[in-house]
């Protein structure tokens, strides 16, 4: 290691005095006084919990019906056996409410975590090559976004056919270049200040500088984006289900299909589609309210 | 009777969970129509506080301002909004420091002049236009027809200011406050700027009160200075008896600590020790007593009162222990002119 | 600012061309064929052949390509294999409705969102704005067709105050000349359908409009509480000027900058992607017609269609990009 180097390193360590863990755990702080965001987290951990227990707390099977309840006109609302009553396949309500938060989870952060990644590595490749790569990849992220995020969706997930698969691949694609730009903007904003210059100047080497000083810094609005996009991407499933582009299996219990398929019992059942309905609602709010309080939470500027 | 009165100004900053900050700590200080006066003060010592508390201007959520500011017979402190908003523009005018930041970008130069005239005359378009023109001639933009349609972007740094200038002159005010404003400007622009401002108050026998940190500014241009340490008045004298006989230590330590040319290569300077966070509050102390050469036990004991620097009534300073005066010619008991 | 809008409109060309490619692409990798979805039960192979012959769906992919390019610049985006119209006419008559939802839509969402925008930040932490921020929230978290739902169960069925269905009252008997509803009614004169026609588009105007209005109220928020402690604002006050002058001119004004490129964003948006909300109050625009075209896999239409609506939101956001250098004097002048 070269004396230049050395003094590199040195530099780093003093440039960084409470990078990773003070600075999260400020923020953690300063997030824990807002009332907001503390209703947002539990909303989330709600959700999470009920997704992921769903087999025990559920107290029928969601798929199971008994058609002997239903009658044409009559379908039992809540009551003493079934908390919210019956669907229009006499199947439980509440079980299948529980059972479809393991859906919306599932679809939520699988397609997340796959848009996110791809669109950070093309987001970080471009901010860090510049030049002709730069140019051309954020050539294609342009023309991606060129078509409105719904019609896109829908497009990707006619293409691929009606299963769940195709409704992650959908909104995985859709995230791609919303994360691209922005990890990329991030970058070229950090790689203009200070520390960086100041870095260079020392003779730190370029991919030195971008995976130990620009990357980490960027990733704040990132994970800003992505508490959002999480809260989006439900609600583009919801949607998508909604017009018949979810699980073609009719008993899966998501609640944006359940939601389309009680439309037409608006008059005589409306709490069939209130129940799917307000339970997307609570789960993106919570998201959102989160997502909110951490964007408040790193903004220098917006102190309450 | 003096036109600006301030008395025991008092400006309390809320900062959160019972803590506050005295910005400004019982300023006292006076001026007459036509007069010229200085404050001069390091950052923070509260002259811009004062500025703007003086025309209401401050925040109203977590800020106290006590004491009184009387202003042609009228206590601003305390007066209605209605009231403030009808004084200020009209009767008092502020020129601040950055002229980039304190002109709106979207509005032409015209339009943020003929505002002004439109607001406190009620002149129509036209007339407030041509007006606009003559008062960028006035203070000396060129091409003042073809400037007046111009952004605030679009002009340079000094013609800028002299706009911000002629916004400030429009409906010629009783008294003009200047907050710093030649430090965001080039030390060239800066002399143009600060004779701009002689000739115009001189002229219109405007009162001026210049706000600087940069004794040389005041010295070409004010007729008394007040120095202020901490919030608090801690000088007050004519120019050039400041300049000639300063009294109060922290004023001399300012006046040594400028670099000069025609001393000596190699001779080293004499900073004031310390720094401005090496204070006492004024109720236990004198403020300045931590940084002081010529502290003495009384020092420490109480605030020290304002008053006369030895037989020159017109020369005031707040010291127990003041710089003596060194001059071998006798002092002269009368005023200077 | 002419170099500007010259630039801008180059780097059009890319994009178009590259939407193009995608959506010819995209259609011919459907799974599935037209031919399948209009023979239906009768396909076999032999008359699966003869349709896709008659579609031209037999030539190299490059020559396919290059005729429906040819056709595009011609704005001859073919027949509708459903309903056997031209695509052109289809979305003649379909996209009007569209427009006028969205126009509905954003007037409500900049009608109330630019004022409770305003005086939230104005008002800082105060009810006003906690409420508006918590609502604001919350509009962002229910989707559009549970919204649309709620709204026409509660003012359509149970208190009966608006319709719940559909442009207009399908029992009036009218003409649309230029198949803005609202411009037609103003346009013969008639009160009735006036009336009629507005009462149809408040409901799914609202439903529309509040993710808009969501958004809206917190871009002018953020803005105007940057705005407000800026310099030029303090000057403002200093020359005594009165509240609502500072407010509008000094404020507003710079504030509207960010404020108006979110309102052109979320236009484009809703042009383009109103579907939820169609389907729900049968709406008969154009995302509803292109929905329906996927399942059918009614290819002219998708092809025409989407590249439609693609050119319109891409175009959408080019004028608010120029729109913006036309609002800030430091883009447009110098």
């Amino acid at each position: 290691m070269s004396l230049a180097e050395a003094q590199a390193a040195e530099l780093t360590l003093e440039l960084e005095p409470d990078e990773a863990g003070g600075r999260w755990r400020q923020v953690l702080r300063r997030m824990a006084r807002n009332p907001l965001a503390i209703v947002g987290a539990g909303l989330v951990l709600l959700f999470v919990l009920v997704a992921l227990l769903a087999p025990v707390l559920a107290p029928y099977k969601p798929t199971v019906g008994d058609l002997s309840r239903i009658r044409p006109g009559y379908i039992p609302g809540p009551s003493a056996h079934h908390w919210l009553g019956l669907d229009q396949l006499g199947r439980d309500e509440l079980s299948r409410i529980l059972y479809g938060a393991r859906y919306s989870l599932l679809i939520g952060v699988v397609s997340l975590a796959i848009g996110a990644s791809v669109g950070i590595f093309v987001g970080a490749t471009a901010g860090a090559f510049g030049g002709w790569v730069d140019n051309l990849l954020m050539r294609l992220m342009d023309i991606m976004l060129a078509i409105p995020g719904l019609l896109f969706a829908i497009a990707v997930a006619a293409l691929l056919g009606r299963s769940l698969r195709s409704v992650m691949i959908a909104i995985a694609v859709v995230n791609v270049p919303i994360f691209a730009r922005l990890l990329r903007a991030s970058m070229l904003s950090q790689r203009e200040s200070d520390y960086v210059l100041a870095a260079r100047s020392l003779g730190v080497r370029r991919g030195r500088i971008v995976t130990q000083h620009i990357l980490p810094n960027s990733m704040a609005p990132v994970i800003v984006q992505g508490t959002l996009a999480l809260a989006t991407a439900i609600i583009d499933a919801a949607g998508l289900a909604f017009l018949g582009l979810g699980s073609a299996d009719p008993a899966v219990p998501e609640w944006g299909r359940m939601l389309a398929e009680t439309q037409r019992f608006l008059q005589s059942s409306p709490q069939l589609a209130f129940f799917p309905g307000a339970a997307i609602v609570l789960s993106v709010l919570g998201f959102n309210l989160v997502g909110d309080a951490l964007r408040e939470a790193l903004d220098p500027k917006l102190r309450r | 009777m003096s036109l600006l009165a301030v008395t025991d100004l008092t400006v309390t900053f809320g900062r959160g969970r019972g803590r506050s900050t005295l910005a400004v700590d019982g300023l006292s200080f006076s001026l007459d129509e036509g007069e010229t006066v200085g404050i001069v003060g390091e950052s923070g010592c509260g002259k811009s506080v004062t500025a703007l508390a003086i025309l209401g201007l401050l925040p109203r959520r977590r800020v106290t301002v006590d004491g009184s500011v009387v202003f042609d017979g009228r206590e601003l402190l305390g007066a209605s909004e209605a009231e403030l908003r009808r004084v200020r523009g009209r009767e008092i005018a502020m020129v601040f420091q950055d002229p980039m930041t304190s002109l709106n970008p979207v509005l032409t130069i015209g339009r943020q002049i003929t505002e002004v005239l439109e607001r406190h005359f009620g002149t129509n378009k036209t007339d407030a236009r041509t007006e606009a023109v003559r008062l960028l001639q006035q203070v000396g933009i060129p091409d003042a027809a073809r400037r007046v349609q111009e952004y605030p972007h679009q002009l340079s740094g000094g013609m800028r200011q002299r706009a911000m200038i002629a916004i400030a002159l429009a409906c010629q005010p009783k008294l003009l406050i200047a907050d710093e404003p030649t430090t965001a400007l080039d030390v060239t622009i800066q002399a143009q700027i600060l004779e701009l401002l002689r000739e115009l108050v001189v002229e219109s026998n405007t009162a001026l009160v210049l706000i600087t940190h940069d004794l040389g500014v005041v010295a070409g241009l004010c007729e008394t200075v007040f120095v202020l340490y901490a919030g608090r008045l801690v000088e007050a004298a004519p120019r050039h008896d400041l300049f000639a006989r300063a009294r109060h230590p922290y004023t001399a330590g300012l006046l040594a600590s400028v670099p000069r040319l025609d001393l000596p290569k190699g001779e080293p300077l004499h900073p004031i020790k310390g720094s401005p966070r090496d204070t006492i509050p004024w109720a236990e102390g004198c403020a300045f007593a931590p940084r002081c050469p010529r502290e003495v036990p009384p020092c420490r004991t109480g605030p020290p009162p304002l008053g006369p620097a030895g037989d020159e009534w017109w020369h005031q300073v707040r010291c127990v222990n003041p710089v003596p005066v060194v001059s071998p010619t006798p002092s002269s008991t009368e005023p200077p002119s | 600012m002419l170099k500007f809008s010259v630039r801008r409109l180059l780097q059009l060309v890319p994009i178009l061309l590259g939407l193009s490619i995608l959506v010819f692409a995209w259609v011919h990798a459907l799974p599935g064929g037209p031919a399948q979805a209009l023979l239906g039960e009768r396909a076999t192979p032999a008359r699966v052949e003869a349709v896709r012959h008659d579609y031209g769906l037999d030539r190299p992919i490059a020559v396919q390509y290059l005729s429906y390019m040819n056709k595009v610049v011609h704005f001859d985006f073919g027949q509708s294999i459903t309903t056997q119209r031209s695509v052109t006419s289809e979305i003649r008559r379909r996209f009007p409705a569209t427009i006028e939802l969205t126009l509905a839509a954003m007037l409500f969402a900049i009608g109330v969102g630019i004022p409770l925008g305003f005086w939230s930040a104005r008002r800082y932490l105060s009810w006003i704005d906690n409420t508006s921020m918590a609502g604001s929230l919350l509009g962002i978290s229910i989707p559009v067709f549970f919204l649309a739902f709620i709204l026409k169960y509660v003012f359509a069925v149970k208190l009966g105050w608006l319709p719940s269905v559909g442009r207009i009252d399908v029992t009036r008997d009218v003409r649309h000349p230029t198949g803005f509803y609202v411009l037609d009614a103003i346009l013969t004169l008639d009160v009735g359908t006036l009336v009629d026609v507005l009462k149809h588009l408040v409901l799914p105007g609202i439903a529309l409009g509040t993710i808009p209005l969501a958004i809206v109220t917190r871009i002018t928020r953020a803005a105007v509480l940057e705005v407000e402690n800026e310099d030029y604002v303090r000057t403002a006050e200093a020359k005594g000027l009165t509240a609502p002058v500072v407010n509008r001119r000094h404020i507003l004004k710079n504030a509207m900058l960010p404020v108006a490129t979110v309102i052109g964003l979320q236009t484009g948006l809703l042009l383009s992607g109103a579907v939820l909300t169609e389907i729900v109050f049968a709406w008969g625009g154009m995302g509803s017609f292109l929905e329906q075209a996927i399942f059918d896999r009614d290819f002219p239409v998708l092809q025409g269609g989407i590249l439609f609506l693609a050119i319109v939101f891409v175009v959408v956001n080019l004028l608010v990009d120029l729109a913006y250098g036309l609002l800030d004097p430091r883009i447009r002048v110098r």
